[in-house]
C-alpha cells in the first residue's frame, strides 16, 4: 500500500461544502415556494428538480457537460467573465455535486414544510407577520428538523458523488480527483488497500449522516 | 361605526350569506355547529375571501369584492384567538405576545408583552415553551397575544372549546374583563348557551349559513328550546 494521499478527501469536503451551501439555499427557498404557493408549472418543475434522483448520474453529467461546455452560451459567458473554461476545474465538480443533490433537500423540505398545520401560519399572519418575517421566523424553524435532515442528506450525496462530477471535472490527480473518483481510480490501478482506506471513510460519513437524519426524523419538535 | 359585514361566500356546497353591523361591547355569535360561524370569522380576518360583498371596519375597508380591494390578512389590526392556541413551540410564552406586538422598538415590544401577560396572569411562565403549559394557560397565552398588537376587532373563535368547565368559567370571567379594558368590538363565537348568558352584551344569530341580525342577550335565551 502506498502512501495515502489525502487530497481527495479535502478536495471532496470542500466541494461537498459549497455544493450543500448552494443546495441550501436553493433547495429551502424552492421548497418554501412549492410547498406555500400554487401556480401553473408547479408540477412540472417540481419533475424537473427531482430528476437527479432517477436519471443515471452520467445522463445527468451529460446534459450538464453539453449545457456549460466550451461551446455553449453558459461555457462562454463563464469564460468571458472569469478568463478561463468551468468545465474540467473543481468548481465544475461543485456545480455536479449540487445538482446531484439538490433533490434530497428540496422534496424533504418540501415535505417538511407541507406538513406544519396552516393553523399556525395563520395565527402569525392575523398577528401583523408577513413575508420574510413569516417565513424566518415561524414556517422555516417549524420544518426545521425536516429541513436539517434534507441538507444532511444532500450533503451525504455531495459528497459521494461519482457519475455526474466524472462527466463535468473529469479525473485529474491533484485538481479535479475527488474521493469516489479516487476510490475508482485506485482500484484500476489494483491498489486495494487504499481504495479501501478511502470507501471506509466515505462509508462512515454517509452513516453517520444517517445516523443523525433518523435521529433527527424520530424526535418531535 | 364599528364593523360592517355584508358578504356572500361559497365553499362547495355550503352558502354563508351575513348581513349585519357590530355593536361595540361582546357580542356572542351563537348557532349550531356548521352554520358558518368559523367561516364567517375567517372572512373577517381576511384568511377567506368573499365571493360577493363588503367588510369594513371604522372606514377602513376590508373587502370590496366590485371594487377589488382585499387588504391582506397582517394589515386588518385584528385579535384573534382559535379554537387551538397555534403558539409557535419553538418560543417562549413572551417571544410568543412579543412578536405580535406592533413597534419596531424591541423594548417596547417586550414590555407590551410583560404587560399582557401581567394581565391575562401568565407572568409566571414567561420564559417557558407553550409545550410546558397547561391548555388553559396557553389559551391565556393566545388571549395575551390577540391583544399584543393593539386591536381595533377582536375574534373568539370557541376559544375555551377544548377546555374543562372550571377551567372555562375562568377564562370567561377573563374575557369579559379584558374585553371591557380593551374597549373594542368583539365578536366571540359558541354553540354553549352557558359561555352566551355569561358573556353577551348582543347577539348575533347563525343558522345554516344565515348570519344577519343582532338581538340583546334577553330575546336570544327566551326562543332557546329546552330539549
Amino acid at each position: 500500500m502506498s502512501e495515502v494521499d489525502w487530497f481527495p478527501l479535502l478536495l471532496s469536503l470542500r466541494v461537498a461544502a459549497i455544493a450543500t451551501l448552494i443546495t441550501t439555499v436553493v433547495g429551502v427557498a424552492g421548497a418554501y415556494v412549492l410547498a406555500r404557493f400554487t401556480f401553473p408549472g408547479r408540477g412540472l418543475i417540481e419533475a424537473i428538480a427531482s430528476l437527479p434522483i432517477v436519471l443515471p448520474p452520467t445522463v445527468l453529467g451529460y446534459y450538464l457537460l453539453v449545457s456549460i461546455g466550451r461551446n455553449s452560451p453558459l461555457g462562454r459567458g463563464y469564460e468571458a467573465l472569469f478568463g478561463r473554461q468551468l468545465v474540467f476545474t473543481w468548481q465544475a465538480a461543485v456545480l455536479a455535486a449540487a445538482i446531484a443533490s439538490l433533490p434530497y433537500c428540496l422534496r424533504t423540505a418540501t415535505a417538511a414544510i407541507s406538513a406544519i398545520d396552516a393553523g399556525y401560519e395563520e395565527a402569525a399572519r392575523v398577528a401583523g407577520l408577513h413575508g420574510t418575517r413569516l417565513a424566518f421566523l415561524v414556517t422555516l424553524p417549524m420544518a426545521g428538523r425536516g429541513i436539517i435532515a434534507g441538507i444532511s442528506l444532500a450533503f451525504a450525496r455531495a459528497l459521494g458523488d461519482f457519475g455526474t462530477t466524472i462527466m463535468v471535472a473529469g479525473n485529474i490527480p491533484g485538481r479535479t480527483q475527488t474521493m469516489p473518483i479516487a476510490v475508482y481510480d485506485r482500484v484500476q490501478a489494483f491498489d486495494y488497500a487504499t481504495a479501501g482506506v478511502l470507501a471506509g471513510v466515505l462509508a462512515g460519513v454517509a452513516i453517520v449522516v444517517l445516523l443523525g437524519v433518523r435521529r433527527l426524523e424520530r424526535t418531535a419538535l | 361605526m364599528s364593523l360592517t359585514v355584508d358578504v356572500r361566500a361559497r365553499v362547495g356546497e355550503f352558502h354563508l350569506d351575513a348581513r349585519f353591523t357590530l355593536p361595540p361591547g361582546l357580542t356572542v355569535l351563537f348557532g349550531p355547529s356548521g352554520a358558518g360561524k368559523t367561516r364567517l370569522l375567517r372572512l373577517i380576518a381576511g384568511l377567506d375571501r368573499p365571493r360577493e360583498g363588503r367588510i369594513g371596519l371604522d372606514g377602513t375597508v376590508f373587502d370590496d369584492v366590485a371594487g377589488r380591494v382585499h387588504r391582506p390578512v397582517h394589515d386588518r389590526r385584528i385579535g384573534m384567538v382559535f379554537q387551538q392556541p397555534y403558539l409557535l413551540p419553538h418560543r417562549t410564552v413572551l417571544a410568543n405576545v412579543a412578536l405580535a406586538v406592533r413597534d419596531t422598538d424591541r423594548t417596547t415590544r417586550r414590555d407590551r408583552a410583560h404587560e399582557l401577560l401581567e394581565r391575562t396572569d401568565t407572568t409566571a411562565f414567561g420564559g417557558r415553551r407553550p409545550g410546558q403549559l397547561s391548555g388553559g394557560q396557553r389559551q391565556r397565552v393566545a388571549l395575551a397575544r390577540a391583544l399584543a398588537g393593539e386591536p381595533r376587532l377582536l375574534l373568539l373563535d370557541e376559544p375555551f372549546n377544548a377546555l374543562d368547565h372550571p377551567v372555562r368559567r375562568q377564562l370567561r370571567g377573563l374575557v369579559r374583563d379584558l374585553v371591557d379594558r380593551a374597549g373594542v368590538p368583539t365578536l366571540f363565537v359558541t354553540h354553549d348557551t352557558d359561555e352566551l348568558a355569561a358573556l353577551a352584551d348582543h347577539v348575533l344569530h347563525a343558522d345554516q349559513g344565515r348570519i344577519t341580525g343582532i338581538t340583546d342577550v334577553a330575546t336570544a335565551l327566551g326562543p332557546v328550546p329546552d330539549r
